[in-house]
């Protein structure tokens, strides 16, 4: 899971990308002239190309894409931040692979997999002639590579916390040239759903800087194109500083669509660097970008309206939650009293329940999304339906429940003079507390605005502050000053396993009081075991039933208060064909092969 | 007109004008803070005398907006009902100059949403909020200009008078206070500190470091007059006769300087109001949901609200006639001094 993103603005960056532009349009002007290669546009008798079901695209031509920054590596080892992980997911690949659009496995690199009866191993088989992009054959050798590397513990991959099941790492071992045998030391709930994210590393360019401690330095963006390779559909061509990344076809690689022709379809993509969101916007309007995506409902209705040679597209409520979350975490001896009578209040059940109540999540969703998005009681989202339960109640605002709620929990409401009366709490003191947000981000600035009109008819003062995201951040996880928080969570994956370090009490992103040592209360005890319960289960219907468990335990104790989950808006110009945005990540580029330009030449003359 | 008739009439708009800004809460129909979630970004509502089948009424009426069934910024005039204007409603509850609790309004829509300006994200009367807003500003602006004309006053004055070294150490004060970058200033303070500042407070600290670091230019300037008047015949001659430095401020050398301070300070206020809102554009100043001018054309930052929504822009063009007031009241101010002298 990743914290949502922010926009944080670099001005400097803003000026260099407007020369970015001017630079990409005269080097795609270069690269039309240039011919289509001499690589093989169909499969050899060896190859096993994997067939993909779509519409016949035609091959050719180029899409440019506005990232919100610049990606900090191209070495999936060590690849926390959203662009980085956009751009990789177009250069590398997974032995099993999750189809982004019906959130269900297929085959990758592996053509199959077999489970044996107790769970515990995964006989995979690659496919035949598999070559990495700098025409270097693939084989199983790269594989165990691969995963010796990922277990390291010196390496530090952020995939290692996922290959560890029960306290044991993943045994890998090679079967046969074509086969390799995976053993858990206990049942694994996500199943085959585990190699998603995992791609395979090209040995004979990376073993010698691991053998040497240096692979995590390795695959900065100053990489010279030949010294990089992957197995994913498009391979690194240049990168310029501040400007644009670009990526060029992988000739060799795998898929190829009905007809046979090998895909992907496209000579390039242009990734350029445009750090805000307005920009962005201002940008796809003028023609500059194919295609649009993370955008915000307002400025979806600004395009919508003025749509010409782009179609925009809202593909529904997305994995993206916002919730309001308390202080909750244990502070030391140091803590200002003044903190930790406000903490009273916090830890009350009772008073987090009558802030929830008294929260319009309608009007959130009108105002802040414009209806573009749904109301939430739980964080697993509409978008999510094989993982959401329906049983989670769904209550109607409600002041008056609230009011009384706040009343049971010893708080009182004194008639003011002035009409504008005021929430104390048993000693008489005022209820008075800040939330903050992210400054860079206005949708939740807007939600945090109508909250504290919500919370002002219980009586209650609230201040809103908008902090920039990486001090918002620091308060969160190190210093722990701070009141309230809005934030959002977007899951990368619909299963629960993305969220582990949320919901685990001695998660980093467990919010509310991350990293604990033992739970601090009951429920997170519970909770904490439910998550692992669910971790091992193989069975899909107790998983379920753990979750579900899990959900209901979060809405009936409210540490965070779940408000709201936009949809994934999207846009793209006509003329690119295949165009189908998922809603999980990378909501556009997730079927990056299939893209194609329908009047390439033309458009690459642009 | 003689220039004293235009220079009372200069004063008697301004004065009017924030008599206006002063009373907001009897212009505004509302209280502005309060959201109407219904009418986000309402457009302005224009005010009728002829209805559609052509009657002319005497009071001017209405026609009630809502939004379009399943948009949600679309709105649509309901024309089969014209609702007239009502005037001195009770309404929303407000403090008359801070003190005399009030609920009288000058006009309202009785009931029906009525926004002459337009509403903002969350609803709210953009007339309210820029009459209250200015209130905000106008007084950042007041009070700021008048901390930093009583600053630069005394320093300068007491410069230009002991001369010397005392002069020397003042004047390269005042200098790198001119050099000072003081929006970067304010960054600083703001970082240091807490994370919660109460809007008075906020208002407070604002007016306090713009009217803090203001003060070297006027100084000069009554620097430079002081010391042109410190040498003149009749200051010498009353010094000839004994009088006492502090004798001699105050009633020969600073009420030469009267000219320049009120210039100054027509010239100072607008500015000052411009400070308050570049501050609270950049959500330094005075924290929402208090309306400033400045942190109201804040959500103007934002490409969407620039392009859809005309009326947000409408607190810009409020400071205009009070900028353009103060600013022909300062070359008044300087015309009618210059010519008194040489008569």
């Amino acid at each position: 899971m990743r914290c949502a993103p922010g926009s944080e603005v670099s001005e400097r960056r803003a000026r260099l990308g407007h020369m970015g532009t001017l630079l990409a349009a005269i080097s795609a002007c270069a690269l039309a002239i240039q011919a289509a290669g001499s690589f093989p546009t169909h499969a050899d008798a060896k190859e096993e190309l994997l067939r993909v079901a779509g519409e016949i695209g035609r091959p050719g031509g180029r899409i440019v894409i506005a990232l919100r920054s610049e990606p900090k590596t191209l070495n999936p080892l060590t690849a926390p931040d959203t662009t980085s992980r956009e751009v990789i997911g177009a250069m590398q690949a997974d032995l099993v692979h999750i189809n982004r659009a019906t959130q269900l496995t297929e085959p990758a690199l592996a053509k199959s997999w077999k489970v044996s009866a107790d769970g515990l191993q995964y006989t995979l088989t690659l496919r035949r002639g598999l070559k990495f992009s700098d025409g270097q054959p693939m084989d199983v050798e790269d594989v165990l590579f691969t995963f010796r590397v990922y277990l390291d513990e010196t390496v530090r991959a952020i995939q290692r916390d996922f290959l560890v099941v029960g306290g044991k790492p993943i045994a890998v071992r090679k079967v046969d040239a074509q086969t390799v045998a995976f053993t858990l030391a206990r049942p694994y709930g996500v199943a085959e759903r585990l190699f998603d994210g995992l791609p395979i590393l090209p040995r004979h360019l990376l073993e010698r800087a691991y053998k040497e401690g240096k692979l995590v330095q390795a695959g900065g963006l100053g990489t010279p194109a030949n010294q990089w390779a992957g197995l994913g559909a498009f391979r690194l061509k240049e990168y310029v500083a501040g400007q644009r990344l670009v990526l060029e076809r992988n000739p060799y690689y795998w898929k190829a669509d009905e007809q046979g022709s090998r895909l992907p379809y496209l000579d390039e993509i242009v990734f350029l660097f445009v750090p805000s969101a307005d920009a962005q916007v201002v940008r796809f309007q003028s023609g500059e970008t194919d295609i649009i995506s993370r955008l915000g409902a307002e400025n979806f209705s600004v395009l919508s309206r003025q749509s010409r040679d782009y179609r925009m597209a809202d593909a529904g409520p997305g994995l993206e939650y916002n919730f309001l979350f308390f202080n909750l975490n244990e502070l030391g001896e140091k803590t200002p009293a003044d903190v930790a009578r406000k903490q009273n209040w916090f830890r009350s059940e009772k008073f987090r329940q009558a802030v929830s109540l008294a929260i319009d999540r309608e009007a959130i969703v009108r105002l802040v999304y414009q209806g573009r998005g749904v109301p939430l009681w739980g964080p697993v989202t509409p978008g999510n339906p094989r993982w959401a339960d329906a049983g989670i109640a769904h209550p109607a605002r409600s002041l008056d429940k609230a009011r009384q709620l706040l009343a049971d929990a010893g708080f009182r409401l004194p008639n003011a003079e002035n009409g504008e009366s005021q929430l104390v709490d048993r000693d008489g003191k005022p209820i008075e507390f800040s939330i903050i947000t992210s400054a860079s981000n206005a949708d939740r600035g807007k939600m945090a605005a109508l909250i504290q009109d919500d919370l002002k008819q219980l009586g209650m003062r609230v201040q809103v502050v908008p902090l920039e995201l990486h001090s918002l951040i620091d308060r969160i996880t190190q210093t722990k000053e701070y009141d309230a928080c809005v934030l959002g969570i977007a899951s990368f994956d619909a299963d629960p396993n993305s969220d582990l370090n949320v919901w685990l009490s001695s998660g980093g992103m467990h919010l509310w009081h991350p990293s604990q040592k033992h739970p601090a209360t009951d429920w997170e005890a519970e909770i904490d075991l439910l998550m692992e319960q669910q971790l091992t289960a193989t069975n899909g219907a107790r998983r379920k039933k753990f979750y579900d468990r899990v959900q209901e335990i979060l809405a009936e104790r409210q540490p965070m208060i779940f408000l709201a989950s936009p949809d994934v808006l999207v846009g793209a110009k006509t003329s690119i064909g295949n165009f189908h945005p998922a809603v999980l990540e990378p909501y556009v580029l997730w079927n990056v092969e299939q893209l194609y330009q329908r009047n390439g030449a033309e458009n690459a003359r642009r | 007109m003689s220039a004293r008739s235009r220079l009372l009439f200069c004063v008697a708009v301004l004065g009017a004008l924030h008599l206006g800004v002063a009373c907001a809460g009897f212009f505004a129909p509302y209280d502005p803070v309060a959201q109407d979630r219904e009418h986000p970004y309402a457009p302005p509502m224009r005010l009728h005398f002829v209805d559609t089948q052509g009657q002319i009424h005497p009071r001017p009426f209405f026609y009630a907006q809502a939004l379009r069934a399943g948009s949600f910024e679309e709105y649509e005039e309901n024309r089969a009902r014209a609702i007239p204007v009502k005037f001195f409603v009770s309404g929303a509850p407000y403090h008359v100059l801070g003190v005399f609790p009030l609920r009288m309004h000058l006009f309202g829509g009785g009931g029906v949403p009525m926004y002459l300006l337009g509403s903002d994200a969350y609803g709210r009367d953009l007339l309210s909020r820029v009459l209250f807003g200015g209130q905000v500003s106008l007084l950042a602006g007041l009070i700021g200009a008048g901390l930093t004309l009583s600053i630069g006053l005394c320093i300068g004055a007491l410069a230009g008078f002991w001369g010397g070294w005392k002069d020397e150490v003042l004047m390269r004060m005042a200098e790198l206070f001119l050099a000072l970058p003081w929006i970067y200033l304010l960054f600083a303070l703001r970082a240091f500190l807490p994370l919660t500042v109460p809007p008075l407070q906020a208002f407070l600290l604002v007016v306090m470091v713009i009217g803090a670091v203001g003060w070297a230019r006027p100084a000069r300037i009554v620097r430079g007059i002081v010391l042109s008047a410190k040498e003149r015949d009749f200051v010498r001659a009353a010094r000839g006769f004994g009088a006492s430095d502090s004798y001699l401020l105050r009633k020969h050398i600073l009420p030469e300087t009267a000219s320049a301070v009120l210039t100054q300070a027509a010239i100072l206020v607008p500015q000052f109001v411009l400070a308050e809102m570049t501050l609270s554009f950049l959500g330094l100043g005075v924290p929402e949901p208090v309306p400033t001018w400045g942190n109201m054309l804040a959500s103007l930052q934002h490409y969407n609200v620039l392009v859809s929504y005309w009326w947000m822009y409408l607190p810009a063009l409020a400071m205009v006639p009070f900028f353009l007031g103060y600013l022909v009241l300062a070359s008044l101010l300087q015309g009618s001094y210059g010519t008194s002298k040489i008569e």
